[in-house]
């Protein structure tokens, strides 16, 4: 096949935004998505390069020269289709994968210019479905198995979706009362409209799968329950939920939250509009946000929407912060507060017990650590005080325990993830663990992949019964 | 949905509802507790299973219209269905044959510590129960209590009922008389401290925090306290605590956290047609 030759055109079709000073006072998503003609003159910027360089990055593999071929062929029910051969969930993944480090950091197109703009071209295939209606693949007759599915997050999702397009009979316990996981209750409105992971998952209940929401696998039944119970195997995708803190003084004061609590009383509970919603939250004037991963800046634009003044407090410098580079830049232009090389050792309160201010220690960098990061060493003498009415510690989550607690020949690591191999096979048979459960903090698509290669080792599995 | 088989006002401003949640009627432990969302744009209410009957497939909840949504969960009647109800969520109480048991319910806690003095009455120890109230329309469930203590003390502010004064004041009585195995003590968090302060500290006492919570799986950290020196999650490691272990200040504050915005939810927001809405 050859390909016409055509001008390049360096840099990716910009995709048009809520202005910074308007959207920081509001919840609607951040950015608007690619118009038709965008799209199609987006997609001509790619090289359709026989190597297939942008899959290898993408840990699902789509088919990314063939989706975006037919974007340019104004194909986009064929696009769709083709994103969905690997993609279960590509409205969300286009919105919040990090493509700088997946599929556009192998882009040939980017080695000398920008790469082209994948992840754009697959929401708006996706949001191009979405407007139409989404038409919900066929599924076979039931083969009169049972799996089921602890956990409806991004990975329980897909594993769930899998299995279901195989024939299996397929039940998502959910702990809480939406499922999604950290779509519904972690990633805030403003990146990744809840309404859009409502469709998503409508259409995988349509597929005939059942969502039991309310249901917390180790306390209404426990795993081994499960399999006594009429399910033939079980797939543990409960994510990485258990917030961390610091073990500092002062840290239990009040106005001092988890970025889970801060994030779930928004998103899930939607304390945004108390007293409308009956879940409150207090803000204050001046927040602080401890840590500077995607965590950390979703805690503190939602902060800043909440009309407070909003800093992050990071104990490196900016090249070393783990968040993406655009909600680095998003947040900035927002009116986000960068307090780099900074950390609190303690945290000060009034007589009610209300958090009024932090304490703050200087760093500098010294010699890089196990991670290949500079690491940051404290400057003796620099502590400072800084007023703060809400203090958000966004420093990292652990594996949620339940259901190691109550599985006991299950066997854990030492910071308590499931042990899990490739395919997500654990060390009790039958039973198949993926996602941040097995891995630790990671990314939707991560999740969303380990969900699909256990839906596989899983039909092995009761194949071979 | 979870349907409500049975309202009954069991004092002023307290209600008692039998909810329909086979699933979990036939987990529940003494100790557990729920956490209910009413409706769509509910918050998520920690309470106390009560009761629970396994065949029947209900779980009894007890709980005081303190503010706006337990107020609105009182509004609610016999056929009216609960959105969400998830549980039995928490630890399981500890039930041997200790020896001699004082169990103390103050207020509204007189809901939760029933069904922990009847399965200690059911393993065979020595109950002896001390409920107390502000007053005598404010208590409740004296006879169910009766039934299931080896001997029952009644205590109000205000003398309208039992003897005039504290839970703890009777306590202190009850330890000068008795040898005493073992305390649990559940009501308000100045009712559980104050216990904390009369209780020997080689006497084992179990208190049951009601932090205000999110999750209660663990997820959120709201519900934090400190035992031991140590911060843990009310959901998920209790709510039972070692009472002489419980750092009470913290208690106390961390209950008032939301204290102006609950006031702002009873003001506003509150008809139902808003409520309406909203959906
Ligand atoms: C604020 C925030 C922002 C993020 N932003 C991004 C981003 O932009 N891009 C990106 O790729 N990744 C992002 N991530 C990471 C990404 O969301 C996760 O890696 C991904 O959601 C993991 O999926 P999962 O299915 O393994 O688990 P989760 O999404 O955590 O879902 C687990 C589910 O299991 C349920 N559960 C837990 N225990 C039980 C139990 N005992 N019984 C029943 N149910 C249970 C939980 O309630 C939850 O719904 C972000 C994470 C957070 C917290
Ligand atoms: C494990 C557990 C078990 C509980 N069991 C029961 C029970 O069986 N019966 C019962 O009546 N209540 C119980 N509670 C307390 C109950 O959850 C609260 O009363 C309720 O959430 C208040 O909601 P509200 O919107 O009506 O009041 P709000 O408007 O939220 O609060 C009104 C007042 O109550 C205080 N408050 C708020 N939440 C709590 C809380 N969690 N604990 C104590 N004070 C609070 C506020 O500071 C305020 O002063 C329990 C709490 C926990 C954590
Ligand atoms: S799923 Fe993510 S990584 Fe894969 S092509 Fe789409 S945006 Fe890129
Ligand atoms: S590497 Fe880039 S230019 Fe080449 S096919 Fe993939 S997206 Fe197109
Ligand atoms: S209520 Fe969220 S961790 Fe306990």
């Amino acid at each position: 096949m050859s390909t016409p030759k055509r001008k390049i055109i360096p840099n990716k079709h910009p995709m048009p935004h809520q202005e910074a000073g308007i959207r920081n006072k509001n919840f609607d998503e951040v950015a608007l998505g690619y118009t038709e003609e965008t799209a199609v003159a987006e997609a001509e910027r790619c090289l359709q390069c026989k190597n297939n360089a942008c899959m290898e990055g993408c840990p699902v593999n789509v088919d990314i020269p063939a989706f975006i071929k037919k974007i340019t062929e104004r194909d986009f029910e064929g696009a769709i289709n083709t994103i969905k051969e690997k993609n279960s969930l590509p409205a969300i993944c286009g919105r919040v994968c990090p493509q700088e480090s997946q599929c556009e950091k192998f882009c040939t197109l980017g080695k000398k210019n920008e790469p082209v703009a994948i992840g754009r071209l697959e929401r708006y295939a996706a949001d191009w479905e979405l407007a139409r209606g989404v038409k919900i693949p066929q599924v076979p007759e039931s083969n009169g198995k049972r799996v089921a599915i602890v956990g409806s997050g991004p990975s329980g999702l897909t594993a769930a979706s899998s299995l279901a397009a195989l024939g299996y009979q397929v039940a998502i316990l959910e702990a809480l009362h939406i499922p999604g996981g950290v779509l519904v209750y972690g990633i805030p409105e403003f990146r990744l409209p809840k309404a859009i992971v409502a469709e998503e998952i409508e259409n995988i209940s349509k597929m005939g799968v059942e969502i039991k929401c309310n249901h917390v696998v180790g306390k209404l039944s426990s795993v081994d329950e499960l399999l006594e119970n009429g399910y033939d195997a079980v797939y543990i995708g409960t994510g990485a939920g258990l917030p961390s803190f610091m073990n500092i003084p002062g840290e239990n004061l009040n106005g001092v939250y988890s970025a889970n609590e801060f994030l779930t009383r928004n998103n899930l509970m939607k304390a945004y509009r108390f007293p409308e919603y009956l879940t409150p939250i207090r803000v204050g004037e001046r927040v602080a946000v401890i840590g500077g991963g995607n965590v950390a800046m979703d805690g503190a634009r939602t902060a800043l929407r909440l009309g407070a003044e909003s800093h992050i407090i990071y104990r490196r410098s900016m090249e070393e912060m783990p968040a993406r580079a655009e909600e680095i830049e998003h947040a900035r232009e927002e009116g986000v507060v960068f307090n780099l090389l900074t950390s609190p050792i303690e945290f000060k309160g009034n007589e009610e017990g209300r958090v009024t201010s932090m304490i703050c220690q200087r760093f500098e960098l010294g010699e890089p650590d196990e991670s290949g990061r500079r690491k940051p060493v404290a400057i003796e003498g620099s502590e400072f005080e800084m007023p703060v009415d809400t203090v958000v510690m966004s420093i990292g989550q652990g594996p949620n325990p339940l259901v190691q607690q109550t599985t006991p020949d299950l066997e854990t690591n030492k910071w308590g993830n499931i042990v899990a191999d490739e395919d997500g096979r654990t060390s009790k048979p039958g039973v198949f663990a993926g996602g941040d459960i097995v891995t630790g903090a990671a990314t939707v698509i991560l999740a969303m992949g380990a969900g699909k290669k256990a839906a596989a080792a899983i039909h092995e599995y009761l194949s071979n019964d | 949905m979870f349907k409500i088989i049975k309202k009954k006002i069991l004092a002023q401003s307290i209600k008692l509802m039998d909810v329909e949640a086979p699933e979990i009627a036939e987990k529940a432990r003494p100790g557990q507790f729920i956490i209910l969302r009413i409706d769509d744009i509910g918050e998520r209410i920690p309470l106390t299973i009560a009761d629970f009957d396994a065949d029947k497939g209900i779980i009894t909840i007890i709980f005081q219209e303190v503010g706006k949504s337990t107020r609105l969960l009182g509004e609610l009647n016999e056929d009216d269905s609960i959105l969400d109800f998830v549980g039995p969520l928490g630890c399981v109480s500890e039930i041997e044959n200790f020896g001699t048991v004082v169990c103390i319910g103050g207020g509204v806690g007189v809901a939760p510590i029933y069904p922990i003095a009847k399965a200690l009455y059911e393993e065979g120890n020595q109950v002896i129960s001390i409920i107390g109230a502000r007053s005598k329309d404010m208590l409740i469930w004296e006879d169910e209590m009766k039934k299931i203590s080896t001997k029952l003390y009644v205590a109000s502010d205000d003398g309208s009922i039992g003897i005039k004064g504290f839970v703890t004041d009777v306590l202190e009585d009850v330890l000068a008389q008795v040898k005493v195995d073992r305390v649990v003590a559940i009501g308000p968090a100045v009712m559980m401290s104050a216990v904390a302060k009369v209780t020997p500290k080689n006497l084992p006492l179990i208190v049951s925090l009601n932090s205000i919570m999110v999750d209660g799986t663990g997820m959120c950290g709201a519900c934090r306290v400190e035992a031991d020196g140590k911060t843990m999650f009310a959901c998920v490691d209790g709510p039972e605590f070692d009472g002489h272990k419980v750092n009470w200040e913290l208690v106390l504050q961390r209950s008032k956290m939301f204290i102006n915005e609950e006031a702002m939810a009873n003001e506003r927001g509150g008809c139902k047609c808003q409520r309406q809405n909203a959906k």
